[in-house]
């Protein structure tokens, strides 16, 4: 009983410190960087706010403390769509310094809730510009991708099955009638790129009579990738029944990469002309302790170390000139230049509305 | 004790032990769970949202698959448990303890590794493929009695094994059929500790998050999926925090009124030693306690088989190749720490969340127990309410009531645990209170009357009656810890990732590898669950025994 009484007081102290610290003003390491009357510490670290599925090379990330003395602390408090609401709810005492991987779904709801600083990189202007969205630069474009039709191609072309699709227009052809798998678009990043494909592909007035076809051809509606790939995909490991699914354009690649035991061709196949751009964009966040560290970061993101990185770890394409990812990757990218896309604006304006009619329209 | 002083100081440390009984319960729930949800709802609850959760035929169409669903689950996982929780209670066979530690395996598996298990299982081709399911209502009400049975087993069977038999066998002995002595004596006699499990139950499913979207279909949403959905899909922070109140308050009312159900059904009572009354079966029991015990372990093994499989056989052939490809530098720059050091955080987090949740748990029982009433009653729907809160409510609550907090509160690992308790306390409130309110008073009253101080009455009597129930506690605080997923993903930092985080990292990166080490992760967490309750369950108490 003694001892247990200790505890409670340990923790009724511990509470009480808490509670204290909480209304007592800001930390010591809010004050101004580089502020004149006190003597700041030199600040070593640079945080990093980002989505689950950042991933760098260790001896990439290394090379980075080495050139700029800053070491990366990473805060990946989930997917891309927590990561930008996180960023937003502490838009005046940020989280992180700066911030990877808001895609031009979520670009202007970001943009407008003004978590950005505005930084302009000197690699920059290395960046098609095209990519270069944002005139007033508060993002930096990193990275982009493609979400496309995938197909598993060994399940095509035999036993009487037909050859495998081409374009959107195929998937609502009876031969594949109860063939095709997609993601929920309320719930997974891939299904709201679909949703956005064919809306980009159908126009405003004919992308509900193409998702009433294609429910009509039997498609099968799952709330996340990894159900829908692992799962349901023939080719996904998880020996599921549907040989079309929704993923990415760098599939080819994953699937050589990762594949056990080890294959030097992929399964999988990209149908070309369904794919959707994504973007990814890296910012200083407004309010960062560490401006100078973030800077450093985004600049570093845009050196060719961390670009030739970038597509073995998160199975993006680089975008900077000269560029060289490695071999493999070249090799099975499927990135196609008529890719899709939509004005990230009109995303924002639209999205919401978009998802309540195509989630009344298929799964409801 | 002799002596004026020594008396007074056992007088007034007493009093302090009653006054840390509520205040310590409080505060900590009050620091770590009230205050980042008062800081979320003021900063996002709007009234006008509120009436549209109410107004708009969807919403309310969510709240209600949500109530009935719930129901539902719970009664389901109730009619599951209860013939193994009498078999623990009542019958000592070989492997008990073993058993007892392999039914807590489903409560701890990430729900996203068990639906893939799930769908394994049912789709064309798969071993049940014959049952025709799609993702639907009865896939998810399966997957939440397979993730629930241990909390029935365990709460009821804990409690069961204590009672004493011979009222039963006096009811028999009057000509009272086997029926109507178990629904006349023996069920209102557990009421207590069926009604603790429901409760649980009730909050875990109506709170279910990832079997609802990856089992139920995208068609069918709970309020906990729609609070995800508006937050991150609609960016609708207003509508999630007007559902994430709702959902409170529909917890809060059905807590208080299980909980009020629940004291009115405690009966004081001569409590037995379950070593003593359990005995090995005869005869017919054999067959009976054989069948329970094989179709409970072949419902929850089969998912859990189904994942072993695939962890070891890769490409067709049969290899230990994910589990080796756990170590390797590929794998370490996904998750930035190698995946044994995440099974180091997860086995570290788990023993001190327990050690929390014990203190914390404990003293609010004390507090619970002693004085029935409206004032206890409230205190134990406040102490329940974390289990029927969303895990993004309370991330995002963290995220702004800690954000001028000092770095050493808001940044540090032992966040972790700390939350991992919180969602533990309802456990040790539910399984150690009903142990504390059936011991007869009597027992006490002697034992002050023969000169004890209140200190030496509670270790002398209600340490010892209601230890088995601490332990069944421990069992599970290290059970929630080890496989809480949604709000380690908001707390941790990706240096100290738990295991449950480690298998998401693993299934978010594209490649089969990938996929395969996530089995391979599984299976280690499944593991470790396994030896970390059978070590607890050895912690044998007295004479009381072990369960």
């Amino acid at each position: 009983m003694k001892r247990a009484r200790t505890a409670s007081l340990a923790f009724a102290l511990l509470i009480a410190a808490a509670a204290c610290g909480s209304s007592g003003g800001h930390p010591a390491a809010s004050a101004p960087a580089g502020s004149p009357t006190t003597v700041a510490p030199k600040i070593t670290t640079v945080r990093l706010l980002t989505h689950s599925s950042f991933a760098a090379s260790k001896d990439v990330l290394a090379a980075f403390t080495r050139e700029t003395g800053y070491k990366v602390k990473l805060v990946q408090p989930g997917d891309a769509g927590v990561m930008v609401n996180e960023a937003i709810l502490r838009r005046n005492d940020p989280v992180a310094d700066a911030l990877f991987g808001v895609d031009n779904t979520f670009l202007t709801r970001a943009l407008d809730a003004g978590i950005f600083e505005p930084y302009v990189a000197p690699g920059l202007g290395s960046v098609p510009a095209a990519l270069r969205v944002d005139s007033q630069h508060r993002v930096t474009p990193i990275d982009d991708s493609d979400v496309c039709v995938i197909d598993d191609k060994s399940w095509f072309g035999h036993d009487g099955r037909p050859p495998a699709p081409t374009t959107l227009d195929d998937l609502t052809d009876p031969r594949y009638k109860n063939l095709t798998v997609v993601e929920n678009a309320a719930t997974s990043s891939p299904g709201l790129a679909f949703l956005l494909e064919t809306i980009a592909r159908k126009g405003e007035s004919g992308w509900t009579g193409y998702w009433r076809a294609l429910k009509q051809n039997g498609v099968h509606v799952d709330d996340d990738w990894t159900t829908a790939y692992e799962s349901d995909f023939t080719a996904g490991g998880g020996g599921g029944d549907r040989p079309i699914v929704v993923s990415y354009g760098s599939d080819p690649v994953a699937d050589v990469v990762g594949s056990s035991p080890h294959r030097d061709t992929p399964k999988v196949g990209v149908l070309a002309s369904t794919c959707f751009r994504q973007m990814e964009f890296a910012g200083v966040l407004h309010g960062a302790h560490n401006v100078a560290g973030a800077q450093a970061l985004i600049d570093f993101m845009l050196t060719r170390r961390f670009q030739d990185d970038m597509p073995l770890q998160m199975y993006v394409n680089p975008i900077v000139a000269g560029a060289q990812p490695p071999a493999v990757y070249r090799k099975w990218v499927v990135d196609p230049p008529g890719a899709s896309s939509i004005d990230p604006a009109v995303i924002s304006a639209k999205r919401n509305d978009w998802i309540r009619e195509w989630t009344d329209l298929v799964v409801r | 004790m002799t002596g004026t002083a020594a008396v007074t100081r056992e007088v007034r440390g007493a009093r302090l032990a009653r006054a840390a009984q509520i205040a310590v319960p409080l505060a900590f729930l009050g620091v770590f769970f009230a205050w980042p949800l008062a800081a979320i709802l003021a900063r996002s609850l709007r009234p006008g949202a509120i009436v549209d959760v109410f107004t708009d035929a969807s919403l309310r169409q969510v709240v209600w698959f949500t109530l009935w669903q719930a129901a539902l689950s719970t009664a389901l996982t109730l009619v599951a448990g209860l013939p193994a929780a009498y078999v623990v209670a009542r019958y000592d066979f070989p492997g008990r303890r073993a058993f007892l530690a392999f039914v807590t395996i489903p409560f701890v598996l990430p729900t996203v590794v068990v639906a893939t298990a799930f769908l394994v299982l049912l789709r064309s081709g798969g071993p049940l493929a014959f049952l025709h399911w799609q993702p639907g209502v009865v896939p998810m009400l399966i997957a939440h009695v397979f993730f629930n049975v241990a909390v029935v087993v365990r709460t009821v069977g804990g409690f069961w094994a204590n009672l004493d038999p011979r009222r039963e066998e006096a009811a028999r002995m009057l000509g009272a059929s086997r029926v109507r002595t178990f629904t006349a004596v023996t069920l209102p006699l557990l009421a207590p500790a069926i009604l603790a499990a429901a409760s649980i139950v009730f909050l875990f499913t109506f709170t279910s998050f990832g079997v609802v979207l990856l089992l139920a279909g995208p068609a069918h949403f709970t309020i906990e999926t729609e609070i995800y959905r508006q937050a991150f899909a609609f960016l609708d922070l207003r509508t999630a925090a007007a559902l994430a109140l709702v959902q409170i308050v529909a917890v809060l009312v059905i807590v208080t009124a299980l909980a009020r159900l629940q004291e009115r059904r405690s009966v004081a009572q001569r409590i037995v030693g379950g070593a003593d009354v359990a005995r090995r079966p005869r005869g017919r029991e054999r067959i009976v306690v054989a069948s329970i015990l094989g179709m409970t372990t072949v419902f929850l093994a089969a998912p859990l088989a189904v994942l072993v499989w695939r962890s070891v056989r890769v490409g067709g052939r049969f290899t230990l190749g994910s589990y080796r490809a756990l170590g390797s530098s590929a794998s370490a720059s996904t998750l930035f720490v190698s995946p044994w050091a995440a099974v180091a955080n997860s086995v570290k987090f788990a023993l001190i969340a327990t050690a929390i949740a014990l203190v914390v748990g404990g003293l609010a029982s004390v507090a619970i127990a002693a004085r029935p009433g409206r004032s206890s009653r409230t205190m134990d729907a406040f102490l329940m309410l974390p289990l029927g809160t969303s895990a993004v409510t309370i991330g995002f609550g963290f995220l702004i009531a800690y954000q001028h907090a000092p770095g050493w509160l808001a940044d540090t690992w032992l966040l972790v645990p700390i939350a991992h308790s919180i969602v533990a306390i309802p456990f040790v409130v539910r399984t150690v209170v009903p142990a504390l309110r059936r011991i007869d008073p009597r027992l006490r009253d002697a034992a002050t009357m023969l000169g004890a101080a209140p200190r030496r009455v509670w270790r002398e009597i209600d340490l010892p009656i209601t230890a088995r129930a601490f332990v069944v506690a421990a069992g599970f605080c290290a059970a929630v810890s080890l496989g809480e997923f949604g709000a380690t993903l908001f707390i941790a930092r990706p240096d100290w990732p738990t295991v449950p985080i480690a298998i998401d990292r693993f299934l978010v990166k594209p490649g089969q590898i990938y996929l395969d080490q996530a089995l391979a992760m599984s299976v280690v967490l499944m593991l470790l669950t396994a030896v970390v309750i059978f070590a607890i369950e050895r912690v044998r108490v007295r004479d009381l025994g072990e369960i």
